[in-house]
């Protein structure tokens, strides 16, 4: 009988739920309570068949965008709350004072934190804003592969799964968010915490992956006529190299964690003790991944920063060739300059000094960068409004942040503040001066766009001033402690000086959190408030970039007439010549159906990573065959196809030239 | 400007050759030369291992990378049909790219892992030297 | 194929939205090609981090077998070529498909399906016999290296397979359409890229290995 169980179970028990952990235990009450609430009620209003036809199955750019954005947002909750949590504990373990994290959970914390903020928070979100702007951008109705768009969101959606589920069931991985061995081994990490942590971003990476491969297609393949390289819009050029970048790291990702669970299914000796593995080689790896990663995070909103400051400046970017060259070269460099994580671990001066120059020299591009958008304010008529307030709290922010980066470059300097708090607040300045502040600048320019009216201008204010202060209290202690040596990691200190540090940082936190509140409230008011807000035009902000020749939101198709570019800033040359668009010649239009093929996949990809996490083989047996019947199957459907008939574009194309013409 | 009838993707005949797909096609002739190419580079490095004919260890080690890297650019031509204008040169700018960044990861790889292991493992870097 | 609505002179009006007589789409089946390619692209840096992996542990041996004890360059050498001829085999496929013969198209991939079958048996028969001989992927970092460089190219010819197996009831049954000729070109791109990465494999696993 207790092989039976163990042959059905696993290695899954009653003792893998963690009904001791009354942190863990009211989070899930809360968790299930709002979940309950949330699916009673949208069984209430019947909107099951809805929420599947229009937007699980859907394989509309603009809809895998909006998802892909809910899910970052959603996640940013829980990422954030262990970040408050981390705060929380380090302002008051001091001495006696334990906290109210020991080391076994502040261990998990500190982990989850790092690894939902990127996978789960930057990643889709700067995935929902490129799979929503850059077809919009560049003139096309659709991404190239707009099933596989459908499936990589499911696939980082299970991946959230995987995630979320070690919180309630089984714990999580205790080795930080690059789980380096030897601490990831079996032997010194047995339970399911680090497996949690494998699957989740195995799962996950393969939808970033396809993704890539799909937004590269779209950017090389379904540019309107007349569109260059050399004309297409920056977020574009910054979209495509962000997407090479994917395309040439995540593989490397898949490849080392491959390894490192081959150590610990299969008994292996890559990264072991013993037998000739070499743990350093997984840092090595790793990190060859890592570094390109944060360029994939940033460089979507830097292109962000060129779109709002040329906007809300009135003028065209200054320096567009070198925007396009500095974006290049920073492609290229960031994969050179992957030892600085590890200066310390030993490879000695000559391969230090190497790194640490062409580390140094990746912050040129950068520079340069920053110089284009000053000199396209310059002589501007710059409008506040909350992109550009953003787009120059980033400015000043990731300035400091990149400037911090630099010092760090240098390897003695590094010796000294390697994995202290200095480090901490140096790559969180540079990701929530960068990636943060621009995701709220994009969140704000697009937004009206996405859906028919603008953000409440108040509540918009009020979460940007808190994230602005509140990261500066925040982070600040944490740069002056690193200076003093404080490392990074600790649940517990002795020194009871450093604890107006963190109790100064637990403040900005807190400011943060209130700037989250904000945020949530901000769209809230806004959607109660919409009519107010409302947008008829389609180009609420004067914009120069095609996106904003459609209504708001777009049709379904997007173009109804597919435009001819002439021009860089395309938009602009259209009403700056006042072209006209058709009034007749419309035709039935090409669109792909649904499918709910990705749902499916993901689904069972999601029950072999839980299978393989809890030693459920055969569930993992099961799902895994499944996955490759589903795919087999999917391509046996050739019928993919609809036409939108010319009826329906005429009626739309028709209101939407009513509307232009009772709008501003 | 009547109404279409809606219809697969299969049935459009210009669709294999449509919107200049300048992929190369494959001739009996190239894909003749690429096999008897490739069989002569194969055996090459196989009988001057298995036999040992080229001397010294240094100098075979040098003879076979360098026919694996003209096999791979014989495959790369013949069946692969890789040209400049394959998609309007992207094709050639992925591959040299990808290949770019196979290099640095190789090299890069090695040459920090050397240090490592010479540094901070002795014995590991003895295997590693010894090995290479 | 475009109607110019503003004037007939389009340096003076230029056209700014195309207004086309008949429904030319070009969408995804333009971007088949591409996309696959990035994929392979892709599949080359999973295989860069499995080279340099063997390139870093594949002298750590632990006092346990060796390369030169292990391999036996003949089975090798048969190897390679059930796998070369498996490229030409699916080359003679191609151009039949060209020509839109379906039943030749069928044959080639036929054989080819077998030659790379052949592949795979004698890739788990060489490694069915270094697992019994103790010589399995957990001896040392090295055989674990081998093993997991080795293994996944042969998972790929396997997903390769599976995959020519499934064309071929594709083509069978719907015949040579666009669709299914856009999917021949892309596992013709896979099945050669895998030979590309054997010659790499044959050559830094095997016979560098007997050499050291």
């Amino acid at each position: 009988m207790d092989n039976i169980i163990k042959t059905i179970f696993g290695r899954l028990s009653i003792e893998s739920l963690p009904i001791h952990e009354p942190i863990v235990v009211g989070t899930f009450l809360g968790v299930a309570v709002g979940g309950l609430a949330v699916l009673a009620l949208i069984t209430k209003f019947k909107l099951w068949g809805y929420l599947w036809k229009e937007w699980f199955t859907t394989v509309d750019h603009k809809r895998i965008g909006i998802m892909y954005m809910i899910l970052g947002i959603v996640m940013l909750l829980r990422g954030f709350a262990d970040a408050l949590m981390m705060r929380g504990q380090q302002a008051i373990a001091f001495g006696d004072n334990q906290g109210f994290l020991n080391s076994h959970h502040y261990d998990q914390v500190f982990t989850a934190h790092g690894v939902i903020m990127i996978f789960f928070v930057a990643m889709p979100i700067i995935t929902g804003l490129m799979n929503y702007v850059v077809p919009l951008q560049i003139g096309a109705r659709d991404v190239s592969f707009p099933y596989l768009n459908n499936l990589s969101f499911w696939m980082t959606a299970g991946g959230v799964v995987l995630v979320m589920a070690s919180l309630f069931i089984g714990e999580f991985a205790r080795t930080g968010w690059l789980a380096f061995p030897p601490l990831s081994e079996l032997d010194f990490s047995p339970d399911v915490g680090v497996d949690y942590y494998i699957w989740a971003l195995q799962v996950a990476g393969v939808g970033t992956t396809l993704s890539g491969i799909n937004l590269i297609a779209t950017i090389i393949k379904m540019r309107a006529p007349g569109m260059t390289m050399m004309k297409l819009p920056v977020f574009c050029w910054t979209s495509l190299c962000a997407n090479v970048l994917i395309v040439a790291s995540f593989p490397v990702l898949t490849a080392t964690l491959v390894l490192l669970s081959l150590d610990r299914y299969v008994g292996t000796n890559f990264f072991t003790n013993n037998l000739g593995g070499n743990p350093m080689m997984y840092v090595n790896l790793i990190w060859i991944w890592g570094h390109p990663e944060v360029y994939i995070l940033i460089l979507p909103l830097f292109g962000v920063f060129s779109e709002v400051t040329s906007t809300f400046s009135g003028k065209r970017l200054f320096g567009y060739t070198s925007m396009v060259y500095a974006t290049i070269v920073i492609t290229i460099l960031s994969y050179l300059v992957w030892l600085h994580h590890f200066f310390t671990m030993g490879s000695g001066a000559s391969v230090n000094s190497f790194f640490g120059i062409t580390t140094m020299v990746i912050s040129i591009p950068t520079g340069a960068k920053i110089f284009n958008w000053l000199f396209t304010m310059y002589k501007g008529r710059i409008r506040f409004e909350l992109p550009m307030m953003w787009t120059i709290a980033f400015m000043l922010t990731f300035t400091v942040g990149g400037m911090t980066g630099v010092l760090l470059a240098v390897p003695p300097a590094d010796f000294v503040l390697h994995n202290s708090l200095f480090l901490i607040a140096h790559f969180h300045n540079v990701i929530i001066g960068g990636v943060l502040f621009g995701a709220f600048a994009a969140i704000n320019y697009w937004w009206p766009k996405a859906f028919g009216f603008k953000l409440n201008q108040f509540w918009g204010k009020v979460s940007f001033w808190l994230w602005v202060v509140g990261f500066w209290v925040a982070f600040t202690p944490l740069y002056i402690m690193g200076l003093m040596g404080v490392t990074r990691r600790l649940h517990h200190f002795d020194d009871p000086s450093l604890q107006i540090y963190f109790v100064v940082a637990l403040l900005g936190a807190l400011m943060i959190a209130g700037g989250i509140g904000a945020f949530l409230v901000q769209i809230g008011v806004s959607i109660w408030k919409k009519e107010e807000l409302r947008d008829v035009t389609g180009d609420p902000w004067d914009g120069r970039t095609l996106e904003w020749a459609t209504s708001s939101p777009p049709p379904d198709y997007n173009f109804a007439f597919t435009p001819v570019i002439h021009e860089l800033d395309a938009w602009y040359d259209m009403k700056d010549k006042k072209a006209q668009a058709p009034i007749d010649g419309y035709r039935a239009i090409h669109m792909p159906r649904n499918t709910g093929t990705g749902v499916i996949i993901a689904a069972l990809s999601t029950a072999f990573g839980f299978g393989m996490i809890w030693y459920m083989w055969w569930l993992a047996a099961i799902a895994l065959i499944g996955v490759v019947v589903v795919a087999i199957w999917h391509t046996f459907n050739y019928d993919r196809d609809y036409y939108i008939p010319v009826e329906e574009v005429v009626a739309t194309e028709s209101e939407r030239r009513r509307l232009l013409g009772q709008g501003a | 400007m009547s109404a279409h009838t809606p219809h697969g993707h299969g049935d459009h005949g210009h669709d294999d050759h449509a919107h200049g797909d300048t992929h190369g096609h494959g001739s009996l002739k190239g894909y003749m030369i690429g096999f008897v190419l490739s069989v002569i580079l194969t055996a090459i490095p196989f009988w001057a291992v298995m036999t040992g004919a080229l001397g010294d260890t240094q100098t075979t080690a040098l003879v076979i990378m360098g026919l694996a890297f003209v096999q791979i650019v014989v495959h790369m031509i013949y069946f692969l049909h890789m040209n400049t204008k394959s998609e309007g040169g992207w094709t050639m700018m992925a591959l040299v790219f990808t290949a770019v960044l196979v290099v640095i990861t190789l090299s890069g790889s090695i040459w920090v892992m050397y240090h490592m292991n010479t540094n901070m493992m002795p014995d590991m870097a003895a295997q590693m030297g010894g090995g290479m | 194929m475009s109607t110019d609505v503003l004037s007939a002179d389009p340096a003076k009006n230029p056209t700014y939205y195309l207004v086309e007589d008949e429904d030319h789409h070009h969408e995804s089946g333009g971007s088949t090609a591409i996309g696959f390619w990035m994929y392979l692209m892709s599949d080359c840096l999973i295989f860069a981090i499995l080279f340099a992996t063997y390139g870093v542990l594949g002298t750590s041996y632990a006092g346990g077998p060796t390369p030169r004890e292990i391999f036996e360059l003949p089975l090798v050498a048969l190897n390679t070529s059930m796998l070369l001829l498996s490229s030409i085999t699916y080359g003679f496929a191609m151009i039949a498909m060209e020509k839109n013969q379906k039943s030749n198209t069928l044959i080639w991939l036929g054989i080819t399906g077998l030659f790379g079958l052949a592949f795979l048996s004698i890739e788990l028969y060489e490694f069915a016999n270094l697992i019994h001989e103790g010589a399995g992927p957990q001896r040392s970092a090295f055989l674990s290296s081998f093993f997991t460089l080795v293994g996944t190219h042969g998972l790929h010819v396997t997903f390769g397979s599976i995959w020519l197996v499934t064309l071929m009831v594709q083509v069978g049954r719907f015949g040579l359409i666009a669709a299914n000729k856009r999917r021949l070109m892309c596992l013709s791109m896979f099945w050669h890229f895998l030979d590309v990465v054997w010659i790499g494999v044959f050559t830094f696993v095997y016979l560098l290995g007997v050499l050291r």
